[in-house]
């Protein structure tokens, strides 16, 4: 066990540098660079091609990446081109309310996905499950953002329900409650996504231990369906699913610009859409790079939990 | 049987050949030990005799077939084909002499690609190999079917509509497909009803007579291998030790293991299908450990304290042994 | 050597060949008929629309903002376009960009993936490490980022599309390669001296084909979705040229999402219906060719 985690740690390594290079040569496919992006009859040439200079951009691209490279190993992501801020401090600031949105997708989606994907594997085949698949069929098809529009102009304009944007009410008191609130819409929409996902995974994972010898024996001692499927199936059929949440982060972190476009929210989603309409390339490098990290993070913590899990695998 | 003093050729010659599978265990997964699945294993086939090859699954003997044909690379050791060195060569080389070894595989069901027609499996080998043109493609098809006894109808079907025994008859119709001079067959027969069993070993033998075929005959039956073997070699744990004309062989095992082998065998009856494996006391050691001395001592009833600690080689006379205390 | 009888000779024999097997479970499985028969039906559209739109799509009208009538059955956009017009050009369009970037990246990811899991060795750790790096970027992220960095045309769309969604169907190849490469029947191709391009389309691509089938129709669900979303935040297709995503972008203006529902509505219901239809069609070929994908 040990030994496979130092293996799949070292695995990672050249995968991380890897990341950093193909961070670093999207930015560097922009045509142009950041300083001609300043272009502005009222300042000299010299002072241009001074900055130029300052900033490196006259160095060949491999010293230019050593030089960010460098930089970023020591967590410093450079200079947002338009607040001049560093970028990490920036990210710092918006990435609380996506984690918030995040996380409470993910538990809403799989508090929906893991009870209607075990009735629809116990009643398999039934009116019920030919049902319940067709909803989570709708729920993997629809768009997002349509979803969304839909949500805010039924829940939120129409019926006035609930707040249509943005995570707090202006000049409100931003209060939890008030958070709450504005979190309704946009975590129904992203966990009816994940739970679209999830349900024909917990289906199959239910089924697939159903279909198993000592649950067949259970059953032939006259447990009812159901207590087999609780008190058996569920365990077994729940783990993977729970230890593959993981694989929903890129999910997460992707759809988070849509969602966050709908719904007004202040997290890195809108600074990802505020930075490309501003072409604000070290945020969107930072960025990129970060989230790819995240990424790999949880794959990596992914496969540990999913080895320790599961004794099957084995950590030869 | 053959007659040595013909002074037959020598067509295949194993030298010294060893298999050997890497166990991984380990931060990078480097090789902590090897399972010697072929370790050091000599043998020569002659020109239109059929080698049998015998042993318990796992005893290296499918490893041979395979790496005589090369679906396996030897650790070490060389395979010469008509003299030539064939452990080595790449695949391009390689192709050429392919055409003059040919295999049947063990398992008639897996060994027929399941998306092709019998006429493609058929004509494929010619067309690759550029030894038919088109327009006699198929006349050379049905030839290949009427010698394993298979109608013409059987070209525009697929293997899922044949039977094991007929599937097999197809499989060994595609070894033949390239007029090959060696096939290697890798226990042809195991996989099939023991009705059949007789079919397709008298298919075999019948077609050895009309084309001059040489076999390499690799069984865990002792009956199979009894019936068309002209020499036979036993296999215990990657190596051979027994080797000597089937009549000697059968007539006087000189090895333990072999007398054993023999004495486990019933001739075939339908009604004990599956039971003919050889019942001897104790499980075959982990390859991977193999037991120091003679690699047979823990299950032989004769072991003598050499046995634990010396390792005995195979003799060198016509019916060679590789024991200490070889029985009279 | 006399044959014993043939099989199909025999009575009271049925023998189902594979292609009529799958067709048959694939038929028996409802909702992807369905998904099939509407899936047809936009391709229809698809490729018909420039006869069955009632006016060119990028045609200014005096009426803008119009209400659906007699004359624009969808009515108007803000810029005096007819939406009917539109929404059967975007159709088109989305579809297009759906198929061939799956096209181009099935193609690309399973030449790469039958490479590395049939060669091993070196290869394999380099693609599986090249698929771990393409991989660790949120799909939306990378691509948004891409294409705003290169420019929308439709072309570098479909080209960062498909860049990054390749390496889905190489680890899927690989995998079924891994498997495959051990049959019995793929190593008899090797006994019998065919050169590799042969061994790996003609013998090896027929018994993994399944699964690659599944992960291309549901990938064009997913590419669909994903112009959509581009689209949606003014970075896939550019107006004029009308695609479904885009025709929602006007509705991030209050006014349009309240007051103008024909502008969003229909665009947004042909999005849901053309995703949910192919991932119909995937689910049921899933069923039918019994592939894990």
């Amino acid at each position: 066990m040990g030994t496979y985690i130092v293996r799949r740690l070292f695995i990672a390594v050249p995968v991380f540098f890897g990341i950093t290079v193909l961070s670093f040569l999207i930015m560097n496919l922009a045509p142009g660079n950041p300083v001609d992006m300043l272009i502005n009859p009222n300042i000299p040439k010299e002072l241009l091609e001074l900055k130029r200079e300052r900033l490196g951009l006259n160095d060949p691209l491999y010293a230019q990446y050593a030089n960010w490279l460098s930089g970023v190993l020591q967590g410093d992501l450079g200079y947002s081109f338009s607040s001049y801020a560093p970028v990490s401090r920036l990210i710092g600031e918006r990435i609380g309310p996506t984690l918030l949105l995040a996380a409470a997708s993910l538990l809403f989606g799989l508090l929906i996905a893991i009870p209607v994907g075990v009735i629809s594997a116990v009643k398999r085949n039934s009116k019920l499950d030919y049902f319940l698949t067709g909803i989570t069929f709708l729920g993997i098809s629809i768009p997002p953002f349509f979803l969304g529009l839909g949500l805010i102009y039924v829940a939120g304009i129409q019926l006035k329900w609930l707040p249509t944007g943005g995570m707090t009410t202006l000049g409100g008191d931003g209060g939890a409650g008030d958070v709450l609130l504005h979190m309704i819409l946009p975590v129904t929409v992203v966990g009816a996504a994940i739970a679209g996902k999830k349900v024909r995974y917990v289906r199959a994972s239910v089924l697939e231990v159903l279909g198993q010898d000592y649950l067949r024996t259970a059953r032939a001692k006259g447990l009812r369906e159901l207590a087999v499927t609780n008190k058996h199936a569920l365990r077994n059929a729940l783990i993977p699913v729970i230890a593959v949440v993981g694989a929903e982060i890129p999910l997460l972190l992707g759809g988070s610009i849509v969602i966050e476009q709908v719904f007004q929210w202040p997290g890195i989603g809108q600074l990802t859409m505020e930075a490309i309409l501003s072409r604000d390339y070290p945020i969107l490098m930072g960025l990129n790079l970060i989230a790819a990290c995240v990424v790999l993070l949880t794959n990596l913590l992914t496969d540990v939990l999913y080895a320790a899990a599961d004794p099957r695998i084995t950590y030869g | 049987m053959m007659a040595r003093e013909a002074m037959p050729k020598p067509m295949l010659q194993i030298e010294n050949l060893k298999t050997y599978y890497p166990v991984r265990r380990g931060l990078f997964g480097r090789a902590s030990g090897f399972v010697k699945a072929v370790d050091d294993v000599s043998l020569t086939l002659y020109e239109g005799e059929t080698l049998g090859l015998v042993g318990e699954s796992g005893c290296g003997k499918s490893s041979i077939g395979r790496s005589v044909v090369r679906l396996e690379r030897p650790h070490a050791g060389r395979v010469l084909f008509e003299g030539e060195d064939i452990t080595h060569v790449s695949q391009s080389e390689l192709r050429p002499v392919r055409q003059r070894i040919q295999m049947v595989f063990q398992d008639p069901y897996a060994s027929l690609h399941p998306r092709m027609r019998i006429f493609d499996t058929l004509a494929e080998p010619m067309i690759a190999h550029r030894l038919a043109k088109r327009g006699d493609v198929q006349a050379e098809v049905e030839r290949l079917l009427q010698l394993v006894g298979l109608p013409r109808a059987a070209a525009h079907r697929y293997p899922h509509e044949f039977s094991g025994g007929q599937k097999q008859r197809i499989g060994i119709a595609r070894a033949l497909s390239l007029k090959p001079k060696l096939i290697v067959c890798d226990e042809p027969v195991s996989a099939l009803d023991v009705s059949i069993q007789a079919q397709i070993l008298g298919l075999l033998q019948d077609l050895q007579e009309e084309l001059k075929l040489t076999y390499l005959f690799i069984a865990h039956g002792i009956g199979a291998v009894k019936q068309v073997s002209t020499r036979v070699a036993v296999m215990y744990l990657g190596r051979i030790v027994e080797l000597a004309p089937s009549e000697s062989l059968f007539r006087q095992p000189r090895h333990p293991y072999t007398k054993l082998l023999l004495g486990a065998y019933h001739p075939p009856d339908p009604l004990l299908r599956g039971m003919d494996r050889p019942i001897i006391r104790g499980d075959m050691p982990d390859p991977s450990r193999l037991p120091p001395g003679c690699r047979f001592h823990t299950r032989c009833p004769y072991a003598r304290e050499r046995c634990r600690g010396e390792d005995p080689s195979l003799t060198n006379d016509e019916h060679a042994v590789a024991c200490h205390y070889p029985l009279a | 050597m006399s044959a014993t009888t043939l099989p199909w000779e025999q009575p009271n024999t049925r023998i189902e060949g594979y292609v009529r097997q799958v067709r048959r479970k694939f038929f028996r499985h409802k909702l992807a008929v369905w998904g099939l028969a509407v899936m047809i039906l936009l391709i229809l559209i698809a490729l018909l629309a420039p006869w069955l739109a009632p006016y060119p799509p990028n045609e200014v009208m005096n009426a803008f903002g119009a209400k659906p009538s007699a004359a624009h059955w969808l009515g108007t956009d803000q810029v005096g376009r007819d939406v009917l017009s539109r929404l059967l050009y975007g159709t088109r369009v989305s579809l297009f960009i759906g198929f061939a970037t799956v096209a181009i990246y099935v193609t690309f990811g399973t030449f790469v993936g039958m490479a590395a899991g049939y060669y091993g060795r070196w290869l394999d750790m380099a693609v599986m490490r090249i698929t771990d790096i393409f991989l660790s970027f949120p799909y939306m992220l990378v691509v948004l980022v891409i294409v705003s960095v290169l420019g929308a045309d439709m072309a570098t769309i479909m080209f960062v599309l498909a860049l990054f969604k390749w390496p889905t169907v190489a680890m899927l190849v690989r995998g079924s390669v891994l498997a495959a490469k051990e049959l019995d029947y793929i190593k008899a191709g090797v006994a019998l001296g065919f050169r590799m391009p042969r061994i790996l389309l003609r013998h090896l691509l027929p018994t993994i084909i399944g699964p690659i089938i599944v992960s291309a129709t549901f990938g064009v669900a997913g590419t669909i979705l994903s112009e959509a979303g581009l689209s949606f935040l003014g970075m896939g297709v550019k107006s004029p040229q009308a695609s479904l995503g885009n025709m929602l972008h006007d509705a991030q203006s209050l006014t349009v999402l309240t007051e103008q529902q024909w502008l969003w509505m229909p665009a947004g219901c042909m999005i849901l219906i053309a995703v949910l239809a192919v991932n119909f069609v995937g689910d049921g070929l899933r069923d039918a060719l019994d592939a894990k994908a």
